[in-house]
């Protein structure tokens, strides 16, 4: 099983994208998709991406709720600041902080996080010295903005990847 | 083929709201990327389309043909993720190698590369973050 | 009443998007500096994937979704090859 098909998930959510896509669920379009998302998934595995362990999957839950609620209330406050951006000088800077992460993946979904909310965006990081420089649209007090951050998103991720 | 008038008058309320409010979103992000007054500042604003824009006019057609039962809404489903999983990559890109050009033509305005503590040469083949 | 009211919603939510559409073209023309017009770019095609949409609403056609879809995907493949140019000059490395 883990020689011809390394990533069983990722061989059904191709499939499955492929019968939504055409809508169908005959015997041929079953077939060939198995055929597209084989070979797909035997490219993926080429590739040899690293794979983490996550030690508590249950975090997700609360997480992406957090996720949906940060992303409601920065909609709202970006959408003030762009409102007023003609009669209000506009207080946007770089912001740079440590982050205390270690796995690629869980940094990958940082970044996909800070960047889909709006008002903060990623721009750098040097997994060296282990510095995050970003880019925040209403940076009033720069240790609010790394507080929040550390509380509501590094912290999760750090207990879900271990 | 049901078109979209033969609609009941509480899910064209619902539709005709969501169609407003999204593009209206959509709308305001277009503002901010014309009335910003810097690329980082730019930066944040197509995230507001794509992020409530798509999501608010996605769901009113999904409430329009689920009410008139024509089709499946698995389309909507699909752009819906897709635009939500691949805008912040574009960003992300795009900051990054604005970041660098400026450092390159050395602006002032940008913080160059910070300098710590910790160097590990192993660390560097990976660094694809 | 309700074909009235939906009609002239996704009239009025069109033009919205047409004038979006307007301002994201003026930064991809206009635009300072290479980063600001793939910047435009970016969305300027999410916003025509957003008129796409209501199009289909519109007409109850399933091809403007397909479209749409199709919009999705190659928009996001050439903003990340721009967005690799600029970085390095070359797109593939």
């Amino acid at each position: 099983m883990r020689v011809w098909l390394p990533y069983p998930l990722l061989f059904f959510g191709l499939l499955t994208v492929w019968l939504l896509i055409n809508q169908s669920l005959s015997v041929g379009q079953i077939i060939l998709g198995s055929i597209l998302s084989a070979l797909l998934v035997w490219i993926m595995a080429n590739l040899k991406p690293h794979k983490s362990v996550l030690r508590r999957t249950r975090l997700f839950l609360p997480l992406a709720a957090h996720i949906a609620v940060d992303v409601f209330r920065s909609n709202m406050a970006v959408m003030m600041v762009i409102l007023r951006a003609g009669r209000r000088p506009l207080n946007s800077g770089f912001l740079t902080m440590k982050i205390e992460l270690e796995d690629e993946n869980a940094l990958a979904m940082l970044a996909c996080i800070l960047t889909a909310t709006p008002g903060t965006a990623w721009l750098e990081h040097d997994r060296q010295t282990k510095l995050l420089t970003l880019h925040v649209l209403d940076l009033e007090n720069e240790q609010y903005w790394i507080d929040l951050i550390t509380r509501r998103y590094v912290t999760p991720l750090k207990e879900i990847f271990g | 083929m049901s078109y979209v008038t033969d609609l009941p008058v509480w899910a064209a309320m619902i539709v005709c709201l969501l169609l407003l409010a999204g593009s209206g979103l959509t709308l305001i992000g277009a503002l901010g990327l014309l009335k910003l007054d810097t690329f980082y500042s730019r930066l944040h604003a197509p995230t507001l389309a794509a992020s409530g824009g798509v999501l608010l006019i996605s769901l009113a057609s999904m409430i329009c043909f689920a009410v008139l039962q024509s089709r499946w809404i698995f389309h909507e489903v699909l752009i819906v993720s897709f635009v939500v999983l691949t805008t912040p990559v574009t960003l992300m890109m795009l900051g990054q190698s604005a970041l660098y050009r400026d450092r390159f033509e050395s602006k002032n305005d940008v913080p160059s590369k910070p300098l710590g503590e910790a160097l590990d040469p192993e660390l560097d083949k990976g660094a694809g973050v | 009443m309700s074909e009235l009211l939906i009609i002239w919603t996704i009239l009025v939510s069109q033009i919205l998007l047409t004038l979006a559409m307007g301002c994201a073209l003026y930064r991809m023309v206009r635009g300072p500096r290479a980063q600001d017009r793939i910047l435009g770019l970016d969305a300027l095609y999410i916003i025509a994937m957003l008129l796409l949409v209501t199009f289909g609403i519109r007409t109850a056609n399933t091809i403007y979704f397909e479209a749409a879809l199709i919009i999705a995907l190659l928009g996001f493949v050439s903003s990340i090859a721009f967005a690799k140019f600029l970085m390095r000059g070359e797109v593939i490395e």
